[in-house]
């Protein structure tokens, strides 16, 4: 019998997401799960039962028989006492739990035997992107940051010359560029926003860039990135600065959206009440770190309040709020998670073994049947490269431009050239006869010659520049012509001579010549006509 | 006698003149048909001239003519039929031809006694060695040239052949080869100087194929033009045994040229030039392809020609990157038929060339011009690489080593710091290739497993096809 995978209806107050999606449902199935889901758990999320029934899933309409009978249970939220006492014992558990701030819970999960896998413990290694479940909520949430701050902001974003006048385009500015802060900027740039941005990490300045905006950098030299590619806990100094430029960014922009989380702390407090009170009337703040504490001094978490004219939004709930887009996101995350303990053999036929060997499995098992695993040995990988090995990527040389003048030569290089040059022109000048000296000079200067000419061509005409110069070192063929017949008047007549031999291995080279010279010049001409514009 | 000798010296200054403006003139595609018609026009001048002067008795015409016919007949027609995807073989082939005559024209001068019988012997020795040097050139290049031809039209297998202990095989040769010239010169019995002669030119043939046999097929780019350049030095070798202006000029010319497009080749791909001249890339005897200290790790997202369609079709900037592959498929001509669709939907398409994408320097545009796309909207990989992070899709078809981002990410890769195509900073990469296999560099390619990287595997033209269909079906 196939492992059954329930998904109850979400029963925290306000939550509007679920944990699976008929479209992943049906690929569930194909992975060789059975799936049960809890009538009405859809609703919030717009999916109706007749949907999860289509794709193959049982609709359960009991929700005690739905937690006894689930071997795996998938949730968004972290199980309330209710639910725990509705689990079974030693079944599976995949949800968000936040084991740092639940430790009651996780001793109740402990008891009960269970399995869980934290979606909010996954490792922020490249091979876990797929299954990072708090990217695809952040990404999320920093998407309706923009909507929601838009619609209590009372004007356009996009300036615009109408004719009943001119629309100044909105200012927005976003504290901590993760994945929210990027998404963020995303919505708003779209929005038509002049959007700058802030993070203590000064290296995702270049992804504030990609986003279309603009970084503003705290003048002041610290390493802000931790590890796992989560910001830390900066130095006095440093949030000295970091107080001023937001004050400054404070009186000049129309929104701020704050992301600013250190993992396991409170969130920074980063915009002061007077930073409020410096903003003009009808701005917008939205402090996606309500849930932590908020990082404006004003926030109500869970409210939106207005304090000196100035909107706050502390919505904890903002990924709920786009319920469908992120329980598809979610649900496709538990798929990539089911997927990866189907192939590691942590689930082979009925059994569950979760294999700890796998760094993204361990570091997303926060209990291990009834034994606490958490927390995890630290990752071995950071999604930001170390100081030290961004080193050796950026000594590696730059492109040079082709066609550019190289820069000069280390003076020690220049020298031996030219010593081994002037070396060579004196042993030439000592021992060669004038006669070749003549036409020694025209090699060295032909050679520069060429050198001039050809450094400037295109690459694109590269090809034709080969063939032609093939074609022109036909000129051979006068070495050739001069064998075939020479004058002998012209030379010293009295020595035999093979002329025969000679005349025919020139007529030879000849014939080959005269191939490469009406090909080469003809293929040449054929390959320009092609080049258009 | 049509000619004095003055004024042949003078028809010899304006061919040369004319073919500095040749070779001038193909800087720009602007200028490059002019230039070619200055290098025919330099190269009738130099031949008349020549046919016409003391040095030749007319007793020499009919065997001229008919030579030149004969040969002109086979070329033109070799012009006309070649496909464009050929043109590399065609180019190697052409070489040896030229490294051919150099060693014929050596042979016939070094057994006519009357060449050297008016010089002192200190010219004489000169002579010897001009003719000895000369030969070795041109023997170098003719089978060099043999070589890649085989390997480029796939007559031989592309890969490397590496022999142990090559670089000493090369040195004995070369020290044989030195011993045999002191001998050559030293000696004044003719048939001692014969026999110094045929075992150099033998030396010089096997070390030709030794040498370009040694090559990865990724690496033609620089041999093509490296053999370019040694025919020129062939020809110029030529114009010192001969005492003949023209041919110094001509083939310093060609032989610089072939060089810089060498060196710039090599820049391109990272490699020291010194050791291309030399031979044998400067690789290490040990196998060419180490793989890089990290493999790329993740999974590879395939993707099928209709869900390409619809990527380009939604796309506002595409990028399209060409490789080899696309020359294999003979896919410039699909390339161009989705280039004219999405160009009438408004999406700005571009082309980024790499500097050694495909199997000669150029060899991309060529075939982009072929299948008549405009050349101002193909780009060079320093105009474009900026341009990536702002593109909606890259589409990289058939190419490999030069879009591995591993170059600039891993130090330790075997093409670290060779410069690539930053095909992944698009939104999203298409990357249509026919298998996982690792390109000539035999590294893999983490660019395949990134999250933006969409694999669609199948022959290029097929695949092509199919997308172009599903693009003019939505």
């Amino acid at each position: 019998m196939a492992l059954l995978i329930g998904v109850p209806k979400e029963v925290y107050p306000g939550e509007k997401r679920v944990a699976t999606v008929p479209e992943v449902v049906d690929k569930l199935i194909k992975q060789g799960f059975r799936v049960a889901v809890e009538a009405g758990a859809g609703e919030g999320a717009q999916i109706a039962d007749d949907a999860y029934r289509a794709a193959g899933a049982d609709v359960v309409a009991d929700r005690s028989a739905l937690w006894h009978s689930a071997d795996i249970v998938f949730k968004v939220r972290a199980p309330d006492d209710e639910e725990l006492a509705l689990m079974r014992d030693g079944a599976m558990l995949v949800s968000f739990i936040w084991p740092a701030q639940n430790p009651q819970l996780m001793q109740k999960l402990a008891a009960k035997k269970a399995t869980v896998l934290a979606m909010d413990s996954v490792p922020r290694i490249s091979r876990a992107q797929k299954l990072d479940a708090l990217s695809s909520m952040a990404n999320i949430a920093g998407y309706r940051a923009v909507i929601e701050a838009a619609h209590e902001f009372g004007r356009f974003f996009t300036g615009s010359i109408t004719a009943a006048g001119k629309v100044p385009p909105a200012k927005v500015f976003i504290i901590g560029a993760g994945v929210a802060g990027l998404a963020a900027i995303g919505a708003a740039v779209s929005l038509g926003a002049i959007v700058r941005a802030n993070d203590t990490r000064p290296e995702v300045g270049d992804q504030v860039k990609s986003m279309g905006g603009e970084f503003v950098p705290v003048p002041y030299e610290e390493q802000g990135s931790g590890v796992g590619g989560y910001a830390k806990v900066m130095s006095e100094g440093f949030q000295k600065a970091q107080r001023e430029v937001f004050a400054q960014q404070a009186k000049d922009v129309d929104i701020i959206i704050t992301t600013a989380l250190i993992p396991g702390k409170p969130a920074p407090k980063l915009i002061s009440a007077d930073m409020v009170r410096s903003m003009r009337q009808g701005s917008v703040i939205v402090d996606l770190a309500a849930e932590q504490g908020g990082n404006c001094e004003l926030t109500v978490p869970g409210q939106v309040v207005v304090r000196d004219g100035v909107t706050i939004i502390g919505y904890t709930d903002l990924p709920s709020r786009l319920a469908r887009q992120s329980s598809t996101l979610y649900a496709t995350n538990l798929l990539r998670l089911t997927e990866d303990l189907v192939k590691t053999k942590s689930i082979e036929g009925d059994a569950i073994h979760i294999d700890m060997n796998d760094e993204v499995l361990r570091g997303t098992t926060v209990v291990d049947k009834g034994t606490v695993t958490w927390p995890p040995p630290p990752p071995k990988l950071s999604a930001a490269p170390a100081p030290a090995a961004v080193k050796p990527a950026a000594v590696a040389p730059p492109p040079k431009a082709h066609g550019a003048a190289s820069g000069p030569m280390p003076p020690g290089k220049t020298a031996i050239i030219f010593g081994a040059g002037l070396a060579v022109f004196l042993v030439i000048g000592l021992f060669a006869p004038p006669s070749f000296l003549e036409h020694f000079t025209v090699f060295v200067l032909a050679c520069f010659v060429g050198y001039m000419v050809v450094w400037n061509v295109k690459p694109a005409l590269h090809t034709p520049l080969m063939s032609v110069t093939n074609a022109v070192s036909s000129i051979i063929a006068i070495g050739a012509l001069v064998q075939i017949a020479p004058d002998l008047t012209r030379l010293s007549t009295d020595v035999a001579r093979p002329g025969e031999w000679i005349r025919w291995l020139s007529v030879v080279a000849l014939g080959l010549v005269a191939i490469n010279m009406f090909g080469g010049f003809a293929v040449t001409q054929r390959m320009l006509q092609m080049f258009r514009k | 006698m049509l000619m004095t000798t003055s004024l042949l010296t003078v028809a010899y200054i304006g061919a040369a003149i004319l073919f500095i403006l040749c070779l001038g003139g193909l800087s720009s595609q602007e200028t490059s048909r002019r230039g070619n018609r200055y290098g025919m026009i330099g190269m009738a001048i130099a031949v008349l001239a020549t046919v016409t002067s003391a040095y030749v008795m007319p007793a020499g015409l009919p065997y001229i003519l008919v030579a030149m016919a004969v040969g002109a007949a086979i070329g033109l027609y070799a012009a006309r039929t070649v496909q464009m995807t050929q043109m590399p073989e065609l180019v190697a082939l052409m070489h040896s031809l030229v490294g051919l005559a150099a060693m014929l024209v050596g042979y016939a001068n070094f057994i006519d006694p009357a060449a050297s019988a008016q010089l002192t012997p200190a010219e004489n020795t000169i002579h010897e060695i001009e003719m000895y040097v000369g030969v070795l050139i041109g023997a170098v290049t003719f089978s060099g040239s043999l070589i890649a031809f085989g390997k480029l039209s796939a007559k031989i297998s592309g890969k490397p052949v590496l022999l142990p202990a090559r670089h000493w095989i090369n040195l004995v040769g070369l020290v044989v080869i030195i011993g045999f010239g002191y001998r050559f010169v030293t000696t004044h019995d003719f048939h001692d100087q014969l026999v110094a002669m045929i075992v150099m030119s033998a030396i010089a043939l096997a070390f030709g194929v030794h040498m370009v046999m040694a090559i990865g097929g990724a690496d033609m780019p620089v041999v093509v033009s490296m053999l370019n350049s040694y025919s020129g030095w062939a020809a110029a070798a030529t114009g010192f045994m001969l005492s003949n202006d023209l041919l110094i000029v001509v083939g310093a010319l060609v032989g610089s040229s072939g060089a810089i497009l060498s060196y710039i080749m090599c820049t391109a791909m990272n490699r020291n030039f010194l050791s291309v001249i030399a031979g044998g890339f400067g690789t290490d005897s040990s196998k060419p392809a180490t793989t890089g200290a990290v493999t790329p790790a993740g999974e590879v997202h395939p993707i099928t020609a209709p869900e390409t369609a619809d990527l380009l079709r939604d796309a506002k900037s595409v990028i399209i990157v060409p490789g080899y592959g696309m020359a294999v498929a003979q896919a410039q001509h699909t390339v161009y038929e989705i280039t004219t669709a999405l160009r009438a939907r408004g999406v700005n398409v571009r082309f980024g060339i790499h500097p050694v994408a495909g199997r000669m320097p150029g060899h991309m545009n060529v075939l982009l011009a072929e299948a008549k796309v405009p050349y101002d909207i193909v780009f060079e990989m320093d105009e474009i690489n900026a341009d990536f992070s702002g593109t909606d899709v890259a589409m990289v078809i058939g190419a490999n080593d030069i879009v591995n981002p591993a170059a600039q990410e891993d130090p330790t890769s075997p093409i670290a710091g060779m410069p690539v195509l930053e095909v992944w900073k698009a939104r999203t990469c298409v990357v249509m290739k026919r298998s996982m296999a690792s390109g000539y560099a035999g590294i893999d390619n983490p660019l395949f497993y990134k999250d933006n990287t969409r694999m669609l595997f199948g022959d290029a033209k097929k695949m092509l096809d199919e997308v172009l269909v599903a693009l003019k079906a939505g």
